[in-house]
């Protein structure tokens, strides 16, 4: 597929992507064909195990093409790095330079939560925002996609069809404006012609 | 397809978070001009939920003429979740590196500093009493928060966490079980006051207030996550002062040292868990 069109006249800061149940293989091949040096830094929030602090950023690592962090309270934020909310934080962006940390309850049983990110992202970013939202088994991340496209930042599900889960993007579908449904290598060319044109803007 | 209208979104802007944090400090003295507005805005948009406020503004009213519903406030914004055995493998940790260190000395002090209602302090009293020193611990526990410190010297958790905390228990490895510490009273588990007999629980606000003793050890743990850089380095002042040279600081597993100006008054213990010592004055 060929973005351009959408691609045009826009200018991102930053990609948030959140999954759930059956997003892992997902997220780590879009980790695998991300082009290098990616021009954005990139905030993961995936559900994961409260109490196993270890091995779900290695796993992500093996294949990644860029950097994989789980951020401590206050990182300076920087472009091509991918930072992964860790396990029993919720991650939110502070400012464009900084993320923070936070402890509060769980939302959507979950924490950490995607809807606390991309709300967060949201908030900083505006229009600026690239949101993704892949396969899922809850609602989490409805609320927050809702909050992006009030704030005008571009909004993608994963393609319900290819989804081992639909109900987490199919609450998002429902619940806001979806600018694109998206097959996963199709997502890869997304993020590909993004990191193109945002090079050649900046460069 | 059903796009629920825009119009159920609240929207608050940085400078209303200003004239908010600006009211309650003129009014009440209480300072939350520095703490990281990420977090606070979600707390601050709960708070509007909760309560059916339309916007901020409303929020200030009520708040400026009702000194009763401030003191909810505060409660509905300092965030208090907390686990017993939150992160077993600090509590490994502690027992390792920093136990050796109290059990040298014939007393110690230990400050839980912002300790909520109290589920750190008790598991830090289970290990001590494990361990043959709570005797020789005397313990400060504070918060901002009069309402929890209430709770904490309760020493009565609910039992909904019962498996949660039994499970993180068991992940410490340390001897026996949790329920050899608690009974079940009236739906909590009531754990032995023996545990905070040695414990002081003191209102403090590390926003505002000063050092009031040295420690030999401080926890403070997941709660300068709240915090803005500026306020971070205020406290982190604050905790050095009222550390012992070669006293213990201890912070949340994502919270860290690096950027704060103190750091090089610090070495690290366990850079995993997040524990240090004071070296220089």
């Amino acid at each position: 597929m060929n973005f351009e069109e959408q691609l045009k006249n826009k200018k991102f800061e930053a990609v948030v992507i959140g999954g759930s149940a059956g997003s892992f293989t997902i997220i780590s091949q879009l980790l695998a064909e991300l082009p290098q040096p990616f021009a954005l830094p990139i905030f993961m929030c995936l559900h994961r195990l409260k109490d196993k602090r270890e091995g779900f950023k290695e796993a992500l690592e093996i294949k990644s093409n860029i950097k994989i962090t789980e951020p401590d309270d206050k990182t300076i934020i920087e472009h091509n790095v991918a930072y992964l909310a860790p396990a029993n934080y919720h991650m939110l962006i502070e400012n464009k330079k900084i993320i923070s940390l936070a402890t509060t309850e769980l939302v959507q049983f979950s924490r950490p939560s995607i809807d606390v990110l991309f709300e967060s992202a949201a908030d900083v970013y505006g229009d600026k925002l690239l949101a993704i939202l892949l396969s899922g088994a809850n609602r989490d991340g409805a609320d927050g996609m809702r909050m992006i496209k009030y704030k005008k930042g571009f909004t993608i599900i994963q393609d319900l069809s290819t989804c081992s889960m639909i109900t987490m993007p199919e609450a998002a579908y429902k619940s806001t404006q979806i600018d694109l449904q998206l097959k996963p290598n199709e997502i890869s060319d997304f993020l590909k012609t993004l990191n193109f044109f945002t090079f050649n803007e900046v460069f | 397809m059903f796009n629920r209208p825009d119009e159920e979104i609240i929207h608050i802007e940085l400078e209303e978070i200003t004239k908010l944090t600006d009211a309650i400090f003129t009014k009440y003295g209480y300072d939350f001009g520095n703490y990281a507005v990420s977090s606070f805005k979600r707390r601050i948009l709960m708070v509007l939920k909760k309560y059916g406020l339309k916007s901020v503004d409303k929020l200030i009213q009520k708040i400026l003429f009702d000194a009763t519903f401030f003191e909810q406030f505060v409660l509905d914004i300092t965030v208090n979740t907390t686990e017993m055995f939150r992160d077993p493998t600090f509590y490994k940790a502690l027992k390792q590196q920093v136990i050796p260190f109290l059990a040298t000395k014939p007393e110690f002090n230990i400050w839980h500093a912002a300790c909520s209602t109290g589920e750190e302090v008790i598991s830090l009293a289970i290990l001590l009493d494990q361990e043959g020193i709570l005797n020789k611990a005397k313990i400060y526990a504070t918060d901002i928060n009069s309402v929890v410190l209430q709770k904490a010297a309760s020493a009565a958790f609910p039992l909904r966490n019962l498996d949660f905390y039994h499970e993180n228990y068991a992940k410490t490895e340390f001897p026996g079980q949790l329920s050899d510490y608690y009974t079940i009273e009236n739906g909590f588990m009531q754990f032995d006051k023996r545990l905070i007999q040695n414990v002081k629980f003191k209102h403090h606000d590390l926003a505002r207030d000063v050092h009031f003793y040295k420690f030999d050890l401080i926890l403070c743990r997941n709660v300068m996550i709240y915090f803005n850089q500026e306020l971070q380095n205020r406290v982190f002042e604050l905790l050095h002062n009222s550390l012992f040279m070669n006293g213990i600081l201890c912070l949340g597993a994502k919270e860290s040292l690096i950027w704060c100006k103190i750091a090089d008054k610090f070495e690290t213990v366990n850079s995993h868990e997040k524990i240090f010592r004071k070296i220089k004055s």
